[in-house]
């Protein structure tokens, strides 16, 4: 019987291997089809109209001139809850949704729709704590104390400590901005409605129908086999969903409804802003006794949440955080690559360094002094020996403010980050035929991360095959369910799943196979394409000549995340070390990546190369944040500024210098069993870099991105220049 | 969006007969890499599209008498190639490189790059030419980190968005211009122009005249420009400043100054020119970007441009 566990590293033979993703080619030459691409026999195209305004309520909406226009077919007119106009909150608002015989036709008639509104003044600042509303947040540490209250006991501790350093830090709101923007295809046929969707959430996405459409989930069908990044903001059908449902129950024709790339921006996911003043308190051997953090910002109308700070030194042994929400009229918060981390690791990293430099101590001694004050103190040691061999940092590093002559002045710096990432609830079923191919079906999506790659290989690892003689099925609402991708939750729970019902698939094979090879069913495994005896090749048969054995009848088995067995392949939590290279030009205030290391524990790798690739993805997102990204507001209008690619600024390929990623591998690591990578690959950047710059250039740059503008005014207030 | 129609002539003369005389209502398109843009923002609703793609005769690169001309719709990319241009030129060739997109270089044009639209947000976003908003100016006190930190005293507070525009300027070059009746040559310097109604263009030009080409003499000056750029690609300088100038006996003559990005129109840097001239380069450069910066009325986000005027200008000489 084969073991419901992973392969001993001796029969592991695609799992930790390098292999390609499977759908790299279709994607390259454009074969594959994303929700974009879907494109149905008398198809309409929907076009959506935003409000102008950021906060007020609509009074009319007139489209009696854009329903003249020929060629329009329908129109939808948001309403609320009740049946009235919504009211609005940020620019860029749904109001109303055309479909039309052209994309053309359903832009001009937008035009033709006139709104009336009673605008508000919209609240925009996110920046100034006394705008808070709502309960604040609170969190003490190790300030309990018999005679004290917690305010002095806090005191007392600063007081003890021998350097308190202070600071201010900050991110702001940047968006998904997703490469296929949000939206999906539908379509209805004999009463049951088809649906293409770009999302996150495959298994999932049909109940968010249900309501608007009348139908019941099974009466509607989803497919995404490919979608082009959601990174936490296509978990819902939208509002976009439910409209583009309905023009098509409305007109009987297929409707495509996706969202311009302005749209994207505005509307379809932003990450909050996080600001903090921060106090830290260390011994004069650099040992961290104490830290207390205010932060506020802003998830437009949705609550702020407090990053977890102090974050990954959690036994700091007494600490205060204090969070306080701002609700502003932009656009709603969604779940942005773990949500509130990369915040925490900015305010968190960065005061840490300061107080550091405060001492006059070299950064990298001081995070491994504190070591012990997280989780996984050994994890974090060996990955900062790790990173610093990569980056050169001994030949390389010095204290806060490059002496070297010149206005181009270089620094490195570090931050240290975790996640969980454990494997989510999955289900799924593996066919194994009389003829020997086998098939693995279960309804998840593949972001663009390699999941598709991962099913094949834990199949075909369990199976004996390569991973080109098994298939696998998904991307569809009619496979078992799996649960939305998020929370780097997916490679934990498809792959233990997958492990599963293939091997249970497997034992019932073996069961047939048993009698002919004259050994019992325990004593056989399935290796490099034959069914044969362990320790025995010789006593074999090829895959196809045993699975004959089956006669006319296919086998499929069952397999979940959890296992009906209770045996255990995905785990959670892991750390990583980030360090940063970065030249700054002081006089122009540029600032320029040379290397940024990523070091990653990520529990059993699955697949060598996608995971890098997760690494090498999710540094370029991050040096993207550190550098470039930011939601523009107008603080007048509300109206976002930069709701275009040209001053959305991402970076691009001569932006991000040299990327050198590293997985911690080996049993110690492997042994845990599988944990995600998606999130722990893009929560360090903002801080490692930021403390990169103060090291450079001697002062801290206190918000993200770190712009030549914000790089002047850091020096003109202090640092090397 | 707008509908619109699309006419392509294949000659000057056809074209010219298609213009209206008033703004918006036509629309030239050479590389469409802004027109395009600019339709589908709304910033303007043409009821006519008029493509010079095959209008012969309006692009390529040639000296004659003195000049080199530059046909209006030659490429970025051959203006990039060509032999001529690299020789006397570097400059612009360092311009249009810089702008860091294939695809916006093999399509966009050389009067394109001058006549593209301000690239201001407000203007971008519905607000029009000088971002108004129920009556309001909202530059001052909105998001004007890009914004112009010369000539902003009146409502046009955008920059000018040309790259190649600053160094033509310097070198002294002209701009052929062909209206329905007749032709003319403006100097480059006298060409960009501060609207004062938003109905007006940020050029002297009439809406049914066309650029034909641009005349650069070959007066053997030095040039060279910097630029100050965020992002390596696909993005505006904050900051650009164009220099030409003679050298003889390790002395500067001649000069000429431009900055790029900081005001409505290119602007001449008359200071620093005076600085400049009779100087040495070492001597010059500082002084000269000190000079450049001088005047400056930054707006509430864009003091750092002043900062960044001083170290382009310097670093313009020092690198030609
Ligand atoms: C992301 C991005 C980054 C960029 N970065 C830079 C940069 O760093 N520096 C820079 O200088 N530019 C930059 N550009 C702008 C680019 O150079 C211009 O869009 C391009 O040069 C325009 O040329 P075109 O032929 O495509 O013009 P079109 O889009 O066809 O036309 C632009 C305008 O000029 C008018 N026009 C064109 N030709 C004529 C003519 N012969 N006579 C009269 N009117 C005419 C059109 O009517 C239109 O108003 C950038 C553009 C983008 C999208």
């Amino acid at each position: 019987m084969a073991k419901n566990a992973w392969p001993s590293a001796d029969r592991r033979k695609n799992i930790g291997a390098r292999v390609s993703r499977l759908d790299g080619p279709v994607k390259v030459t454009g074969v594959a089809k994303y929700a974009y691409d879907v494109k149905r026999e008398n198809m309409l195209y929907a076009k959506i109209l935003q409000s102008s305004i950021a906060v007020g309520t609509l009074t009319e909406v007139d489209t009696s001139a854009a329903e003249k226009m020929p060629g329009v077919v329908a129109i939808i007119v948001q309403k609320d809850g009740q049946g009235n106009l919504p009211k609005i909150s940020y620019a860029g608002d749904m109001v109303a949704t055309v479909a039309a015989e052209t994309e053309e036709i359903a832009m001009e008639a937008l035009k033709r729709i006139k709104v009336s509104y009673e605008a508000g003044v919209p609240q925009m600042d996110d920046k100034d704590p006394s705008k808070a509303s709502g309960r604040d947040q609170k969190k003490d540490q190790g300030l309990d104390d018999d005679n004290l209250s917690a305010d002095e006991k806090l005191k007392q501790v600063f007081a003890a400590a021998d350097t308190v350093s202070e600071g201010y830090y900050g991110l702001p709101i940047i968006t998904h901005c997703s490469l296929e923007p949000h939206g999906q295809v539908t379509e209805f046929r004999e009463g049951e409605l088809y649906v293409w969707p770009s999302t996150q959430n495959v298994s999932g996405y049909a109940n968010g129908l249900t309501r608007s459409t009348g139908l019941s989930a099974d009466q509607i069908h989803v497919d995404c086999q490919y979608m082009g990044g959601g990174f936490g903001s296509k978990f819902s059908t939208d509002k976009w969903g439910e409209v583009g449902a309905q023009l098509s129950k409305q007109t009987g024709r297929p409707v495509k409804l996706m969202l311009e790339r302005d749209q994207e921006l505005t509307t379809a996911g932003h990450r909050p802003s996080a600001f903090a003043n921060v106090k830290v308190g260390v011994k004069a051997d650099g040992a961290i006794t104490a830290m207390e953090v205010h932060a506020w910002g802003s998830g437009g109308q949705r609550r702020f949440r407090i990053p977890p700070t102090p974050y990954v030194f959690t036994k700091i042994p007494h600490y205060r955080t204090l969070g306080q929400s701002i609700l502003t009229n932009r656009g709603l918060t969604r779940a942005w690559r773990g949500p509130n981390h990369p915040q925490a690791a900015l305010i968190t990293m960065s005061a840490l360094a300061d107080a550091a430099a405060a001492l006059g101590m070299d950064e990298l001694a001081f995070f491994k002094k504190n070591v012990g004050l997280t989780d996984r103190a050994e994890v974090y040691a060996e990955e900062m020996d790790v990173a610093a061999k990569l980056i050169g940092y001994r030949e390389k590093a010095h204290l806060r403010g490059d002496k070297t002559p010149g206005p181009i002045k270089r620094g490195l710096g570090m931050s240290i980050h975790t996640w969980g990432g454990k494997g989510h609830n999955s289900t799924c079923a593996v066919t194994i035929n009389p003829d020997g191919s086998a098939v693995g079906r279960m309804g998840t999506q593949d972001l663009g991360t390699g999941t598709r790659t991962v099913i094949a290989i834990v199949l075909a690892d369990t199976l004996g095959l390569n991973v080109d003689e098994v298939r696998v099925e998904m991307g569809s609402n009619a496979l078992p369910t799996s649960r939305a991708s998020g929370g780097s939750s997916t490679v934990g729970g498809v792959s233990t799943s997958m492990r599963d019902a293939s091997t249970n698939a497997l034992n019932t094979l073996l069961d047939k196979v048993a009698p002919e090879l004259g050994v019992p069913a325990e004593k056989l495994e399935a290796w490099g394409g034959r069914i044969q005896e362990v320790g025995k090749p010789s006593n074999s048969l090829a895959w196809k000549d045993a699975c004959g054995l089956l006669g006319a009848m296919a086998i499929t088995e069952q397999g979940a995340n959890p296992t009906s067995d209770g045996t255990n392949l995905t785990t959670g939590g892991v750390g990583g070390c980030n360090i940063a290279d970065v030249s700054v030009d002081i006089e122009t205030g540029i600032v320029t990546m040379n290397e940024y290391v990523s070091v990653q524990d990520v529990g059993l790798v699955m697949d060598e190369k996608t995971a890098e690739s997760q690494l090498y993805g999710g540094a370029i997102m991050g040096i993207t944040y550190a550098l470039f990204e930011e939601g523009i507001y107008d603080p007048t209008t509300g109206a976002m500024l930069n709701k275009d690619m040209e001053f959305y600024r991402l970076a691009g390929m001569g932006d991000i210098g040299t990327i050198k990623v590293h997985l911690m591998r080996g049993p110690k690591y492997e042994d845990r069993g599988v944990v995600g990578i998606g999130e722990p690959a893009v929560l360090s950047q903002g801080a490692a870099i930021s403390n990169a710059v103060a090291n450079a250039i001697g002062v801290r740059v206190p918000e993200l991105p770190l712009t030549p503008d914000r790089v002047l005014d850091a020096l003109s207030k202090g640092g090397v220049a | 969006m707008k509908t619109f129609e699309y006419a392509s002539p294949n000659s000057l003369k056809d074209a010219l007969g298609l213009l209206s005389d008033t703004w918006g209502e036509t629309e030239i398109l050479a590389g469409g890499t802004d027109l395009l843009t600019s339709i589908k923002q709304d910033v303007t609703a043409p009821r006519l599209v008029v493509s010079l793609k095959e209008v012969k005769g309006l692009s390529g690169i040639d000296s004659k008498g003195g000049n080199l001309s530059i046909g209006a719709t030659t490429k970025l990319k051959d203006l990039i190639a060509n032999e001529d241009v690299q020789k006397h030129f570097p400059g612009l060739v360092t311009a249009a490189k810089n702008i860091g997109s294939a695809q916006i270089i093999n399509a966009g044009t050389v009067a394109g790059d001058l006549l593209q639209r301000p690239r201001c947000w407000y203007f971008r976003n519905g607000f029009g030419l000088f971002g108004m908003a129920g009556g309001k100016e909202l530059v001052p006190d909105g998001d004007n980190r890009y914004h112009a930190i010369f000539g902003n005293g009146g409502k046009a507070k955008f920059v000018n968005p040309s790259s190649l525009a600053p160094l033509l300027i310097a070198l002294g070059a002209g701009i052929d211009v062909q209206g329905p009746k007749k032709e003319r040559s403006v100097k480059a310097a006298d060409f960009f122009s501060t609207p004062k109604t938003e109905s007006e263009r940020e050029y002297a030009l009439q809406a049914n005249e066309i650029v034909t080409g641009i005349s650069i003499p070959l007066s053997g000056k030095k040039n060279g420009i910097y630029e100050v750029r965020h992002r390596l690609g696909l993005d505006w300088p904050m900051v650009a400043a164009a220099v030409a100038f003679d050298e003889s006996g390790g002395r500067i003559r001649n000069a000429s100054v431009v900055l790029g990005h900081v005001a409505p129109t290119p602007w001449v840097a008359e200071r620093a020119t005076a600085v400049l001239n009779g100087q040495s380069r070492k001597a010059g450069a500082q002084a000269a970007g000190n000079a450049a910066a001088q005047g400056a009325t930054p707006l509430s986000k864009n003091a750092y441009k002043v900062s960044q005027v001083k170290v382009a200008v310097r670093r313009a000489i020092e690198a030609v």
